[in-house]
């Protein structure tokens, strides 16, 4: 099963009705499969700081939801975490990562390096899915670990498991 | 620039939020950090506030969570201008979703009341309904006098949403009336009050 397809299935297990996103080509198909879910409340952002305090006002009004961002967007969210840092709202967060694996464009090392240690200093956990096989039961674990144990958690989806971007310089599957 | 112009405006917002508030029953609150925290506080603690104390730019995207979840139930942000300008993309956000049960009043006093009154955007130029407005929320207006509030109050808590409203306030230096601040408490109050006691099992 492609990789997207194993965070869809965990999100609709884990009964998520709110998907907030900034898109990333990486989150593409998934966005999409949300958008087009009855059951699923999905709602685009300008900036993924947005998204933390939805998602806290969604667990107050009793439902579940889940953030999808690319890496460049946690950098957005770091003051923002401290709302459910200090008062405990669930938050999984879905992060496609950049600046990790054949990156093409410069900009985003900053951002893409720095992401774990960036969220793990902002107090969420990180687990890190390399191939797509991992997918899936660490998607779980990640919404697991928000929505039972009551906390901040992250998947990073390396860059391994994207088509390689090169801005139409070379790659036929430039994305 | 005008830097006493809101000295004189006529409205005074712990009246405002009395006025918002005084019907509520099962209304849900949310404040932004700051003043409007300590104005739903003064119009009487609640399980169903939720005063921030900080996430600064949050109280729109906050409550939007909310509505979404709880379309049956009337969400009311109150919040400052300060805190309204460092989130204005949620505006946006919030036209895109449109919920109908979302109110959103920023108590625009032109000034950052917690750091030492400097002046903020809306002192000059900035017109935060024309934002709303621009960004496609369906109500949206500024309130100036005491009538004009009276006038807009249903709009404000019954009108299919969403509704956003300026509220032009007196810059005044008021006692603070503090909500809790344990941030789990007020979150677990707030969900047993509206979800039962099963919600904070």
């Amino acid at each position: 099963m492609e990789w997207w397809k194993q965070v869809y299935d965990a999100l609709k297990q884990a009964d998520v009705k709110q998907v907030a996103y900034v898109p990333d080509a990486g989150h593409a198909a998934l966005i999409s499969a949300c958008l087009v879910d009855n059951d699923i409340q999905t709602i685009a952002l300008t900036t993924e700081e947005e998204g933390i305090a939805l998602l806290a006002g969604a667990w107050l009004g009793g439902v579940r939801g889940a953030l999808l961002m690319q890496s460049s967007g946690v950098g957005n969210c770091i003051n923002m975490l401290s709302l459910s840092h200090t008062c405990k709202f669930p938050i999984p967060i879905f992060v496609t990562m950049r600046g990790l694996w054949h990156e093409f464009n410069p900009w985003q090392n900053a951002m893409g390096q720095t992401t774990e240690t960036a969220l793990n200093t902002a107090g969420v956990q990180t687990l890190t899915a390399t191939s797509p096989d991992e997918v899936g039961p660490l998607s779980h674990a990640t919404l697991d670990q928000a929505y039972t144990g009551g906390g901040m958690s992250a998947l990073l989806l390396h860059q391994r498991l994207m088509p390689v971007k090169t801005f139409g310089k070379g790659s036929p599957d430039d994305g | 620039m005008d830097n006493s112009r809101s000295e004189s405006f006529p409205l005074r917002r712990r009246r405002v939020v009395e006025a918002l508030t005084q019907t509520r029953n099962d209304l849900l609150v949310i404040a932004g950090l700051g003043s409007t925290a300590w104005d739903i506080t003064a119009a009487g603690d609640r399980d169903l506030n939720f005063p921030l104390w900080g996430a600064m730019g949050g109280a729109i995207s906050m409550g939007l969570g909310l509505a979404l979840a709880q379309p049956t139930k009337r969400v009311l942000v109150i919040t400052g201008d300060g805190e309204t300008l460092m989130g204005m993309g949620s505006l946006a956000t919030v036209a895109m979703q449109a919920p109908q049960n979302l109110s959103i009043c920023t108590l625009d006093n032109e000034h950052y009341g917690e750091t030492g009154m400097q002046l903020t955007h809306t002192s000059a130029e900035t017109d935060l309904a024309g934002v709303a407005a621009a960004c496609g929320i369906k109500h949206s207006g500024t309130i100036r006098t005491e009538q004009e509030l009276l006038t807009s109050l249903p709009q404000i808590l019954e009108a299919n949403g969403p509704v956003y409203y300026v509220i032009k306030v007196r810059a005044e230096k008021l006692d603070f009336v503090l909500p809790p601040k344990d941030g789990v408490h007020l979150k677990n109050r707030f969900r047993q009050a509206l979800l039962g006691s099963d919600a904070i099992q």
